[in-house]
């Protein structure tokens, strides 16, 4: 600390210690400040949460005599006949259901294809990442008609397996990035070594290349996973007005029925809403850095 | 070594040109077509393009679509590098902070939107609000005034991803080497002055993920749209991806919906080529 020497002038008396006495450190009165403007504006950002949440333990005439007022008890009829009326149980099956087939066959193919990209000719691997990297910017939008039209010819309209393609085909880009970005920095030492020791080609990936990719896997599950779960307009699409239906459109379906029951679309809402929540109550540090370490690349 | 047998892309390939390449591609050429799903589609050239510039819906969603990424772009990165530059701080609680700001990105944007939508119903939450601090001259109908309802989304979409720009900048602010704040100090640098010289400069690829990041999906904004407005009142909050899935898929008009999805292509494109192209200048490795 060179602001020893300039503090301690004769007249003060020496500190009785041996230490020298600390100067206060710049911008030290800055911490208190800063944490007394976060406390509103922390206050005001959970505003919209707390509605969510108490909204729907609430009863028609609660809701009635005040929009933000506290719940007068735990209200749960508003669970009750949501869960049967949307017929949430069976949305919630779907969903998981799709999300993790999904993954699962995102996660396998995109990691072949990661290899197969980075481990393969070092000449076209550039032009074959930009292939699938072209998908990133693509909206949707586009090919969503001729999609569609595909899917209702081959019959797989209201299917489960029409999302499942749909998922693993989208879900590429993203995928193919962070599996080939990563096993760029990774020796290819072990996989030689297995190659040697006479492992073929599915052997190697599947018990050496593949758990090593394993951070970045779960990356890869959580960012995947979370826009799956999320996802919206194409579900509406391929199974509005179908048992098949997932979280999201059987919630905003429930809403069209239900117009101004406001208590009941929100027990829906937070239905729909737990499970992601939960899931990131307990892992919320590894799904922010995977949501920050994923986008770095 | 031997090279990868190229059958392991396969799989990824096969897909992804059926989901992404195939559509995309055939939509491009719909495009260009009167095609309305039923007989054959004949080939019209730029007809469909022309009819976008004397269409009242479509030339009001490109302004929408516009003016909400541009928007979102400047004031959630904003808000998110002050957020980052807040939590990044020795403050109490940052840990726990930053899971709460982070939190809404989990929501399904049907939910938000619906909760939003909600919030600003005449005499709703926001209302009750604006009574309790004594500006009852300010409650709306927030979703209902043609001059307000987009903006009322737009600080309803802030409120769902600011998270995502802080958490951004965040792993941006940690990468930054303490050292240099240290020689800054020695140097006698103020907390101004640390941020300008040092912080700014090695926060270029940050600012570049984030705003990137919001622009493009801003573009291509719809689930929160479509649930709070549907492109209400008049035309005031329609958006290229709102005005293309009407087109297509609630009147039938392919061709025309395909024109305005390749619309909205083109912009992301072009956003995205100039936007890597400016920001990437002012990147500095630490």
């Amino acid at each position: 600390m060179t602001s020893v020497v300039q503090v301690a002038p004769a007249a003060s008396p020496a500190p009785p210690t041996g230490r020298a006495p600390r100067r206060r450190r710049r911008g030290a009165y800055g911490r208190p400040v800063l944490e007394l403007v976060m406390i509103p504006v922390t206050i005001a950002y959970l505003i919209p949460l707390y509605i969510l949440v108490s909204m729907s333990f609430k009863t028609q005439p609660e809701i009635a005599a005040s929009t933000v007022a506290l719940p007068e008890g735990f209200f749960l009829g508003n669970y009750e006949t949501a869960w049967t009326e949307a017929d949430l149980g069976r949305a919630l099956v779907n969903s998981v259901l799709v999300t993790a087939v999904s993954i699962t066959v995102a996660i396998i193919i995109g990691a072949m294809a990661g290899y197969a990209i980075v481990r393969g000719a070092r000449r076209t691997s550039g032009p074959k990442l930009m292939l699938f990297l072209l998908g990133l910017m693509i909206p949707g939008q586009l090919g969503m008609v001729p999609l569609y039209m595909l899917m209702r010819d081959v019959g797989l309209l209201q299917t489960h397996t029409a999302l499942i393609i749909f998922y693993a085909g989208s879900l590429m880009p993203m995928t193919v990035f962070l599996y080939a970005g990563f096993l760029k920095t990774q020796s290819p030492s072990f996989e030689e070594a297995a190659r040697i020791d006479g492992a073929g080609w599915w052997r190697t990936f599947w018990h050496v290349v593949f758990p090593l990719l394993r951070p970045v896997t779960g990356t890869v599950i959580i960012i995947n996973a979370i826009n799956t779960w999320n996802d919206f307009l194409v579900p509406l699409l391929y199974m509005s007005g179908t048992p098949n239906r997932t979280l999201p459109v059987a919630v905003f379906s429930f809403q069209g029925e239900f117009a101004s029951e406001w208590g009941l679309i929100f027990a829906g809402m937070v239905i729909a809403a737990l499970p992601v929540l939960v899931v990131y109550f307990f892992l919320q540090r590894h799904i922010i850095q995977g949501f920050a370490g994923g986008l770095k690349g | 070594m031997r090279q990868v047998p190229q059958w392991f892309l396969l799989p990824a390939l096969a897909v992804y040109g059926v989901v992404v390449l195939y559509p995309s591609l055939a939509g491009a050429l719909y495009a260009f077509t009167d095609w309305r799903g039923s007989a054959e589609a004949s080939w019209v050239g730029l007809d469909n393009f022309r009819q976008m510039l004397g269409d009242q819906t479509a030339t009001a969603s490109l302004t929408n679509t516009l003016t909400i990424a541009v928007v979102l772009t400047i004031v959630q990165t904003g808000l998110g590098l002050l957020l980052a530059l807040a939590l990044n701080s020795a403050i109490r609680g940052r840990n726990l902070l930053r899971t709460v700001f982070f939190a809404p990105m989990m929501l399904p944007p049907v939910i938000t939107g619906l909760l939003w939508q909600y919030i600003y119903t005449p005499g709703g939450p926001l209302d009750s609000a604006m009574s309790a601090i004594g500006l009852e001259g300010l409650r709306q109908s927030w979703l209902g005034n043609e001059r307000l309802a987009l903006w009322s989304i737009i600080a309803s979409v802030i409120w769902h991803h600011v998270g995502m720009s802080m958490v951004i900048f965040l792993a941006g602010l940690q990468g930054i080497p303490e050292e240099l704040y240290e020689a800054a100090a020695i140097d006698g640098a103020g907390t101004v002055r640390k941020f300008w010289s040092v912080t700014r400069p090695l926060l270029g690829q940050a600012v570049t993920i984030a705003t990137a990041l919001t622009m493009t999906s801003s573009l291509k904004l719809f689930d929160q749209v479509f649930v709070m407005t549907g492109g209400g009142p008049g035309v005031s909050t329609q958006t290229l991806s709102l005005v293309m899935y009407k087109e297509a898929f609630v009147y039938g008009n392919y061709g025309y919906g395909s024109a305005i999805a390749l619309v909205l292509t083109m912009i992301v494109a072009l956003i995205v080529f100039l936007q890597m192209s400016v920001t990437r200048r002012g990147e500095v490795d630490a």
